[in-house]
């Protein structure tokens, strides 16, 4: 699998996404109709103010670039919220191969159950493998913490491993999916991988078996950096895993999409509310018109 | 008489009550007693007269006359919001992190209390920039209102203070660095001040668990006692003066035979009837953020500030809200460090005087000259464009613009002050224009009509 080919891809359907609604959006200020009763000079400026409003709104949904620190670009996976399957398999990915030592601390066992459409005794029986301090499995009410000391942490890794409740967030759903696909052989590290995303990471590749190994190919030159005389990174697979390269992007897809969940667990519901506030906001809003209508109708 | 508000009608509440029959108006009686009573104890109905259903506000308002009443309506959700998440927050050093993350799972409607709050800060900023433009296009500075423009100034002080301290408390990367690079601004002050100062105001050598304490102290109490007095000063000095119109002519000038401006109307239930659609179509835009976008792209809630503050990693690119970034942007423009903390400060204070710089008598752009659009203009844009490359990353280009953008934002106020002496503009008209065209007497009497829509 070449990685080079996503990101391209997701460069151009970036441009696109970002193109189409702008044109659309400052098109539609353009011909907006000044309202009734300004002189001209006010709506000069009124015309001003939105197009600055509008250019705000417009940089705002362009922005969402982090300071990530990497030279590849980002490939945004294809993850869907509402996705239950695909976020209860991302569950049993991130349990099974990324809470040895990584907590989602803020998050708690019970709600992940409630919010996935599974029964805690499923959860308590398929996702809790730690114990508590007295040697017990984990309540399914309490935090999804692991063992993973800071000092143990210090040990291992040179760092202690960290929490990843809000990685989504920080870094980016795009970062995350990028991280796990890019890891690389690289007898320099300790670690014996590299990560083009994150270069010098202490983490091991922790989804070998699923992925097998890729090496990195230095110095081929695709066409598009072929200009700037930048050799753009190429992962080639040297060692085949368990899963073939689509299987392990799904794969990968989920753990993201998990990790969005976990970072905003609120979201569905928000939207869901949301919908319901803007209809009756919408509803408040007609009967305010004419209310405001027939109280001025006598002002002249 | 030129409008059809009668003079008389200035008690709709009551006319509410004594217009029913029966239960109605043995309730009303009822009412009235007690109102009696209070107002005999209490300026009840004087202040309501005062202040609501005998202010005569002009008719011609159009729709930057709204951002007034929303950012009172702001204020009241920041206050709202603020008193529940103050229930919930813990302002310790090592808790504070991770209690924004409980009220956003595990409180009820936590996240949307947390949303409104982070979102309201925000949406205070735009209101408040929109409201001081539409002051900047109308004159609305000018005399008799200096007093309504300084108070003005100082909410805005206020709420610069109030969301500083307030972007502190998630204590998140970006709380934490921004406040530290803040707070290392007045270590510029010389002679060994500003290390002694920067010590004090962090009561620590760094930022730190007492920093954050004393942030959320001065944020919940000190601020908002010093804004609400503030207001209440900013609407007792407008109620004192009348408000300006985009006429930007004097209303009191032309009264009926009561003593009523004939291009005024009673606040209430004119201008209550019309903000209420304002504020909904307000609450529709708030609400759409707060539902569906509340990182606004990493705008209102940045991205950095989901990683815990740490005292021992500074983040790549340490940028304020966006609401602090035309200033940052001329604080960044300046080469010396002290140099741009005194631009950065003379940005704001310049913006004090400004009703002693305009001194062209003519209020409204309607009817200035031309050289006054232009200008106002370019210095809206060129603030935007500050607030642009406030965000971003100090390139050479960025800040040759910066520099440019700064010049631009100092020279507006001379140039103004030179320009606006001997001011040649268009002849004001004697009465406001409503509706596109100027208004006149109409000779006709319907004030029954209209009192009995106040009435309703």
């Amino acid at each position: 699998m070449s990685f080079r080919s996503h990101g391209v891809e997701r460069r151009e359907s970036l441009a696109r996404r970002h193109d189409a609604p702008g044109a659309s959006r400052s098109a539609r200020v353009g011909t907006r109709p000044a309202p009734a009763g300004t002189t001209g000079d006010a709506r000069a400026l009124t015309g001003l103010v939105l197009a600055a409003l509008v250019s705000i709104v417009l940089f705002v949904s362009i922005g969402t670039a982090r300071a990530a620190g990497s030279a590849v670009p980002l490939e945004q996976p294809r993850i869907d919220q509402g996705n239950e399957k695909s976020l209860q398999r991302g569950a049993a990915h991130f349990v099974n191969n990324c809470m040895g030592c990584h907590s989602a601390g803020y998050n708690r066992y019970s709600r992940v159950a409630a919010d996935l459409g599974l029964s805690e005794e499923d959860v308590e029986r398929n996702l809790i493998f730690t114990t508590d301090v007295d040697g017990e499995p984990t309540k399914v009410g309490a935090l999804m913490t692991n063992n993973m000391t800071k000092e143990y942490g210090q040990q291992a890794f040179g760092i202690k491993p960290p929490d990843l409740s809000l990685t989504a967030r920080s870094r980016g759903t795009d970062w995350i999916y990028t991280f796990l696909q890019t890891f690389y052989l690289d007898d320099d590290r300790q670690t014996g991988v590299n990560n083009l995303v994150y270069p010098g990471t202490a983490m091991p590749h922790v989804l070998w078996n699923y992925q097998g190994f890729q090496v990195l190919e230095e110095g081929a030159v695709d066409e598009e950096h072929a200009g700037d005389g930048h050799a753009a990174p190429q992962l080639v697979l040297a060692e085949a895993g368990s899963l073939s390269p689509e299987e392990y992007d799904d794969m990968i897809a989920d753990i993201t999409n998990f990790l969005a969940y976990m970072a905003n667990p609120i979201k569905q519901t928000s939207h869901r509310v949301g919908i319901l506030v803007m209809l009756f906001l919408l509803g408040l809003l007609v009967v305010a018109y004419f209310l405001k209508k027939e109280y001025w109708k006598n002002v002249v | 008489m030129s409008t059809n508000i009668s003079p008389g009608d200035a008690r709709p509440v009551e006319g509410t009550s004594s217009g029913k029959g029966g239960e109605g108006s043995r309730l009303g009686k009822a009412g009235e007693g007690l109102l009696n009573w209070v107002d005999e104890r209490f300026p009840l109905t004087k202040l309501l007269e005062e202040h609501v259903t005998k202010y005569y506000a002009p008719k011609n308002f159009n729709v930057w006359y709204v951002f007034g009443v929303l950012a009172m309506v702001t204020l009241v959700i920041q206050i709202v919001t603020g008193i529940f998440l103050t229930m919930n927050y813990k302002p310790d050093g090592q808790l504070a992190f991770s209690s924004v993350e409980y009220i956003m799972r595990d409180v009820n409607f936590g996240w949307l209390i947390r949303y409104m709050h982070s979102t309201g800060a925000s949406a205070f900023f735009v209101v408040i920039y929109l409201h001081m433009f539409r002051a900047l296009m109308y004159g609305s500075y000018k005399k008799p209102r200096e007093l309504l423009w300084v108070f003005g100034m100082l909410i805005y002080v206020a709420l610069m203070a109030e969301a500083f301290m307030g972007y502190l408390l998630p204590w998140g990367q970006m709380s934490y660095w921004g406040a530290q690079v803040i707070i290392s601004l007045f270590g510029a002050i010389p002679f060994g001040i500003g290390d002694a100062v920067t010590i004090w105001l962090k009561g620590d050598y760094i930022v730190s668990d007492a920093t954050l304490n004393r942030f959320f102290a001065l944020h919940v109490i000190a601020v908002p006692l010093v804004l609400l007095g503030l207001v209440v000063g900013h609407i007792m000095a407008l109620h004192e003066v009348g408000s300006n119109n985009p006429d930007g002519i004097e209303i009191k000038k032309n009264k009926n035979a009561a003593g009523i401006p004939k291009d005024g109307i009673p606040f209430h239930p004119y201008y209550t009837v019309k903000d209420l659609v304002a504020i909904v179509i307000f609450f529709i835009l708030f609400f759409a953020v707060v539902f569906f976008a509340p990182e606004m792209g990493g705008y209102f809630l940045e991205h950095a500030n989901f990683i815990p503050a740490d005292p021992l990693k500074t983040p790549e690119h340490i940028a304020p809200v966006w609401y602090f970034t035309p200033f940052y942007a001329i604080l960044r423009a300046v080469p010396d460090k002290l140099g741009g903390v005194i631009a950065m400060g003379g940005a704001i204070a310049i913006l004090f005087v400004l009703p002693w710089l305009d001194r062209s008598p003519i209020r409204s752009i309607r009817y200035r000259a031309p050289w006054y659009r232009i200008m106002l203009f370019v210095f809206a844009a060129n603030f935007i464009m500050l607030g642009y490359l406030g965000v971003q990353v100090a390139t050479p280009l960025y800040t040759l613009l910066s520099r440019i953008g700064t010049l631009v934002y100092f020279g507006y106020f001379p140039l103004l002050f030179i320009l606006s002496r001997n001011e040649k503009g268009k002849p004001l008209p004697d009465r406001v224009t409503y509706q596109g065209s100027a208004t006149a007497d109409h000779g006709v009497d319907n004030d029954a009509e209209v009192a009995g829509a106040a009435a309703r």
